[in-house]
């Protein structure tokens, strides 16, 4: 049996691309299919899904064309080019294992590390052997190829259920078509997009009277997208799904189910499970084929090389697998594999003239000038974070940063100013000024570690100025990529934490101490999700816990009378709960999350062996705590003679909180004390942008006549900015949110803001001069104008795109928020949270 | 993104009125304003001196005269300056704070202008005119000072464009309800879909009296038949639930009427105070032009 050049296993995008480049270069090759048709992942998308086809920068080199669009189009391009170009596929072929046929490869021993349940772990060692490879099929078939692609995807491998019954015949692991199933009791485990999509799909027309229950092991549906989310709550709202949350299956069995829930076991009826956990690269089978992988950590990808070629000679692997899971990538890296196995390394990916661009300018290495490759790998391994990527997902990555050299003494970034990437030192090192009253005083960064981390976590301004200490490199990692790399490689996620927790406790301490005192502290802190409203810390209770809130804020209560009292409001970058620790006492106040928020939890008992050590820290410390206790008293003194007063005060405060004010950044509020309903806020602001006004002054919710319009409040983490297909949402200098021209209309944003706060319209022609208007009543006045006008004085206005308006807090104007500028009486005024939920409340109905 | 503090644009957040703002400021000026020119008024002698007293023709006079016209000038540019927003500071609080204090300060600059010689002449009109535009911004000072909090409390959280809906949603539900009615019973629900007018006709909108309107015509003769009903033994459920209808139309139409009749007062006294100012203005003109051509 002569061996093929090529064997291509899987058929998804890079397997199908790989194929048919292999057939157009007339390169001997068969695409093993597991199933009996081609791309089983994008098969098994529900009916009508639609398929993104991002990034859109990224040229398409493959011989399939892809556009985004239902899934029917996408799959039926795909089989008809790949009937027309000649693959040599065989389906119904599960591949079973892989070796090599040839001789031993001298050095070259796989180790395969298994962890048992008890901790201990057990190492076996593999010989590679030369190819050509033996694949060895499900039916016991064997193909002979020289090389291997491996495309197989990482959604063959679902996780499975583990509780018993989990293996019945009512359970599965994917939805093909939601309308197949009617009159079901049906369960849906796992809060992903993918469960979310399902359980919506199946309750989606009435008709078929499914009853459908979500079930979330943790609170909160923290791994789905916000539009999904939102969609779910909408469907739950309206009665169509039930959701269980904090629940886990302990068993199945046919007809019933069995869920833990916080509240206890809860035994249903149950005709159909669907299984959506995600899934996880199949590790067993790709170690077994001599493909060591980057981590140990359950979700690490294959070690690559820069052609993809693994560990094992020979063998390639391309795809979701390679840590690839957009379909563009895919189909490049098909395209890509191929070029090489047939010889061409010279090939550059796709992407490599943006990335050559970026590194463009940079100082030689030790060796000359760097390629594009070494650049990456330099980047890799000098910055501690990044260790855990491969060189592809590197690739990626290095696609959504910048680097560039800083000249000693350079400004990196100043205190207070906007900006949410993460820095990571690649060469020399930087140094941060700690004080501001004092620039002289600085604290040095070295290289391979990360600064910035607080801005890209807490969403606020920079903590303090960082300036280049001596000639540097520096990578600067975008918010997205920043939270991609967190939430796919662990490692680097844990290494944030770290670093976070470290930084937050010195600043806390001011001065006076050293990183290296703060390890034990550190080893026993933990980051914990807090959802909105559950409270961190009880009034009465005991407990020495300290709290670093890292996002999201919180309100501080005190019962007082028998009433909760709002004390103050506490946002992202503060702490709680010291008082405890330093007067052993029951606490003193509760400390509610306003958003959900991330804090981390400090046990007391490190932490005091600390402050015994070093009793300078303790006066820092109590100081700190007088002003809250004076801030305290005050409060409580103010209550003996304006009990009315304090009530108002806690209930606008709370409303506030409800309105969303405690993510805000800037929030405009209408003292309807004031108002006289002119709408000239409005009015100014369409005057002041294009004609639309980016403000519903009517619109929203009041409390004591304090009135919250539908208007933008800049989140500090915008949920219009979690799904923006074109990435134009972003935070500007001013600390604004807004959306730049690359708007694509989608609505993704506006579907995402929880305050209802984005409307799509069309931009309306230029309006006549003003004075015209004044006197002669030519057009349509201040104002934003009528569609009716626009449609008469443009006749091109009816066929424009709708994109995304929002507001912009008035950047780059002189005057600051037209809205507020343009109310004649001083009931429209922009505050941040702070600013409001201060003591000046409590004298506003005194004036 | 530069890595600069970019210092934003300096804004107004203190939360006080248009009356005191920046802690009365131009309360402040406008009563030493008025007390410097009384007590100027009271400590000269026209000079040269005037068998008739102060009048606009002394320097004083003319002073004062100055200082008015080019008061109620700028004064009557907050017009312009509320519909004219660009991109540079200011402070339409501010502006309307200085209209209202200065605005006031004119009644003393004004009189004291004419030193109390009032007639029937072009003179005088420029005075009273300017007293009627005063004493109406008085009216508009104290509606916006009272009406804001009652249109915020009747409207509670809904917006005007949501008060018509409901309107309309309650008329589509009645539209369906009276299907399986008689036509005399059918008659009654179109009165009430085809006669109500939601702000209604002039003489209602002056009394507040909307009895004989569509609807509530409409509300009392299904009530008198529901009733009659229930006496009679044999309740009409289908009526009930018209009539329930109605009423809650009544409700709704009530709290529009009243949405509408507080915005209606809150521009009403402007439809006073801004034509007789361009009356002031062109009376203020002729009011200069005679005095300097035939002196």
């Amino acid at each position: 049996m002569t061996p093929y050049r090529i064997a291509i296993v899987g058929s998804g995008p890079a397997g199908l691309s790989a194929a048919a480049h292999a057939a157009r270069l007339g390169l001997s090759h068969v695409l093993l299919e597991k199933t009996d048709h081609l791309s089983d992942t994008i098969y098994k998308y529900q009916k009508g899904k639609h398929v993104m086809a991002t990034p859109s920068q990224l040229v398409l080199r493959s011989p399939l064309d892809f556009d985004a669009g239902k899934r029917e189009t996408v799959l039926g391009t795909w089989n008809d080019q790949t009937a027309a170009a000649g693959v040599n596929v065989k389906y119904l072929a599960e591949v079973t294992s892989i070796s090599g046929t040839g001789d031993p490869i001298p050095g070259s021993v796989m180790k395969i590390v298994t962890r048992k349940r008890d901790g201990t772990t057990e190492t076996k060692e593999i010989q590679r052997l030369a190819p050509p490879y033996r694949l060895t099929l499900a039916n016991g078939e064997a193909i002979l190829a020289d090389t291997v692609i491996l495309a197989i995807g990482t959604q063959g491998n679902p996780n499975l259920m583990t509780c018993p019954g989990g293996d019945s015949g009512h359970v599965q692991y994917q939805l093909d078509d939601p309308t197949e199933y009617a009159d079901e009791q049906i369960f849906v485990i796992g809060g992903g997009d993918a469960g979310i999509e399902n359980a919506l799909g199946l309750a989606a027309d009435p008709a078929q009277n499914n009853k459908v229950t979500i079930v979330n092991r943790s609170a909160e549906f923290a791994q789905a997208k916000d539009a999904n989310v939102k969609a779910l709550m909408a469907a739950r709202d309206a009665g169509r799904v039930s959701i269980m949350t904090e629940t886990t299956t302990r068993s199945i069995e046919p007809g019933w189910i069995t869920l833990d829930t916080a509240e206890g076991e809860v035994r249903s009826a149950c005709d159909r499970v669907i299984a959506r956990m995600g899934s996880a690269p199949p590790r067993g089978f790709v170690e077994q084929c001599g493909v060591a992988f980057a981590s140990s950590d359950r979700l690490a990808f294959p070690k690559l090389s820069a052609t993809f070629e693994s560990t094992a000679p020979g063998i390639f692997v391309v795809g979701a697998l390679a840590g690839y899971p957009l379909i563009k990538h895919c189909m490049n890296q098909g395209h890509d594999v191929v070029e090489f196995i047939n010889g061409n390394l010279d090939l550059k990916p796709a992407d490599e003239p943006i990335l050559e661009a970026k590194f463009a300018g940079l100082p030689d290495g030790p060796q000359g000038s760097r390629s594009v490759a070494d650049w990456l790998e330099y980047l890799r391994t000098s910055v501690s974070i990044l260790s855990g990527m491969s060189s592809l997902q590197m690739r990626e990555f290095m696609l959504d940063s910048t680097v560039r050299q800083y000249r000693a003494g350079e400004l990196v970034f100043e205190r207070n100013a906007p900006g949410s990437s993460l820095f990571g030192i690649a060469q020399g090192e930087v140094l941060v000024e700690v004080n501001p009253a004092d620039p002289s005083i600085t604290v040095p960064l070295r290289a391979g570690t990360i600064f910035g981390e607080v801005g890209l976590i807490s969403g606020r301004r920079r903590g303090a100025t960082i300036r280049a200490g001596t000639d540097c490199i520096l990578i600067e990692i975008s918010r997205n990529a920043a939270l991609k790399l967190m939430s796919q490689v662990p490692s680097a996620a844990r290494e944030i934490t770290r670093i976070t927790t470290t930084r937050s406790l010195l600043q806390i301490f001011k001065s006076g101490l050293a990183a290296t005192d703060l390890e034990e502290v550190i080893a026993a802190a933990k980051v914990e999700t807090i959802r909105a409203g559950q409270a961190i810390i009880k009034e009465g209770e005991t407990g020495d816990d300290i709290f670093i809130i890292r996002s999201g804020s919180m309100v501080v209560e005190k019962r007082i009378g028998g009433k909760p009292v709002f004390l103050s409001y506490v946002p992202a970058g503060s702490y709680v709960g010291e008082m405890a620790v330093i007067d052993g006492k029951p606490r003193t106040a509760t400390v509610r999350a306003a958003v959900k928020a991330d804090v981390i939890r400090i046990p007391g008992e490190p932490f005091r062996a600390l402050l015994a050590a070093r009793p300078q820290l303790l006066d820092n410390l109590r100081a700190e705590m007088a002003s809250r206790t004076a801030m305290n008293n005050f409060i409580e003194s103010r209550k003996d003679s304006f009990s009315g007063v304090v009530d108002l005060y806690t209930g606008v405060a709370n409303f506030l909180v409800e309105q969303g004010v405690g993510e805000a950044t800037d929030v405009l509020l209408i003292d309807e004390k004031l108002c006289v309903g002119c709408d000239n806020c409005e009015k100014a602001c369409a005057d002041t942008h294009d004609g639309l006004s980016r403000l519903d002054r009517e619109a929203g919710r009041t409390y004591a006549h304090l009135h919250v319009p539908t208007s933008c409040r800049h989140c500090e983490h915008p949920h219009c900015m979690a799904d923006c297909p074109p990435n134009a949402i972003h935070r500007g200098p001013t600390g604004e949110v807004y959306i730049d021209e690359t708007c694509i209309g989608c609505g993704n944003c506006q579907r995402g803001c929880p305050y209802g706060v984005i409307r799509m319209d069309k931009v309306p022609p230029k309006k006549p001069w003003l004075l015209g208007w004044f006197l002669f009543g030519k057009g349509p006045g201040p104002g934003e104008p009528s569609p009716k006008w626009a449609r008469k004085a443009d006749p091109a206005y009816a066929e424009k795109a709708r994109k995304a308006i929002k507001c912009d807090m008035c950047a780059g104007q002189e005057g600051g928020p037209a809205c507020v500028r343009a109310c004649p009486t001083g009931a429209a005024i922009r505050v941040s949270p702070e600013q409001f939920l201060g003591v000046a409340l409590m004298g506003r109905e005194e004036r | 993104m530069t890595g600069k503090a970019v210092t934003r644009a300096p804004r107004d957040v203190t939360h006080e009125g248009f009356l005191n703002h920046k802690g009365g400021r131009w309360a402040k000026l406008s009563a030493a304003l008025c007390l410097l020119v009384i007590a100027v008024y009271a400590l000269t002698d026209p000079v040269p001196p005037n068998p008739t007293g102060h009048n606009g023709g002394t320097w004083l006079g003319y002073t004062l005269g100055t200082l008015g016209a080019v008061m109620i000038v700028w004064l009557s540019l907050l017009g312009v300056r509320k519909r004219v927003v660009g991109a540079k500071p200011f402070s339409l609080k501010g502006w309307t704070s200085a209209h209202v204090w200065l605005g006031m300060s004119l009644i003393v600059i004004g009189t004291l202008h004419a030193g109390g010689q009032l007639g029937w002449n072009v003179h005088s009109l420029a005075w009273l005119l300017m007293m009627i535009v005063i004493l109406s911004g008085f009216w508009g000072i104290h509606l916006y000072r009272s009406l804001p909090e009652k249109l915020s409390a009747n409207r509670g959280e809904v917006t005007q464009a949501q008060m018509l809906e409901a309107l309309r949603t309650l008329d589509r539900q009645l539209d369906s309800a009276a299907q399986p009615l008689d036509a005399a019973d059918a008659a009654l629900v179109r009165m009430s879909l085809e006669e109500t007018g939601i702000a209604g006709t002039l003489r209602q909108r002056l009394s507040g009296d909307y009895s004989g309107d569509g609807n509530a015509r409409a509300l009392a003769a299904v009530g008198d038949k529901v009733l009659a009903a229930m006496r009679a033994g044999q309740p009409d459920e289908r009526l009930q639930q018209i009539r329930f209808l109605l009423e809650r139309k009544e409700a709704a139409l009530a709290q529009a009427r009243r949405h509408i009749a507080l915005k209606a007062q809150l521009e009403l006294w402007l439809y006073i105070h801004v034509p007789v100012t361009v009356a002031l203005l062109a009376a203020l003109a002729a009011h200069i032009l005679s005095v300097f051509l035939y002196w």
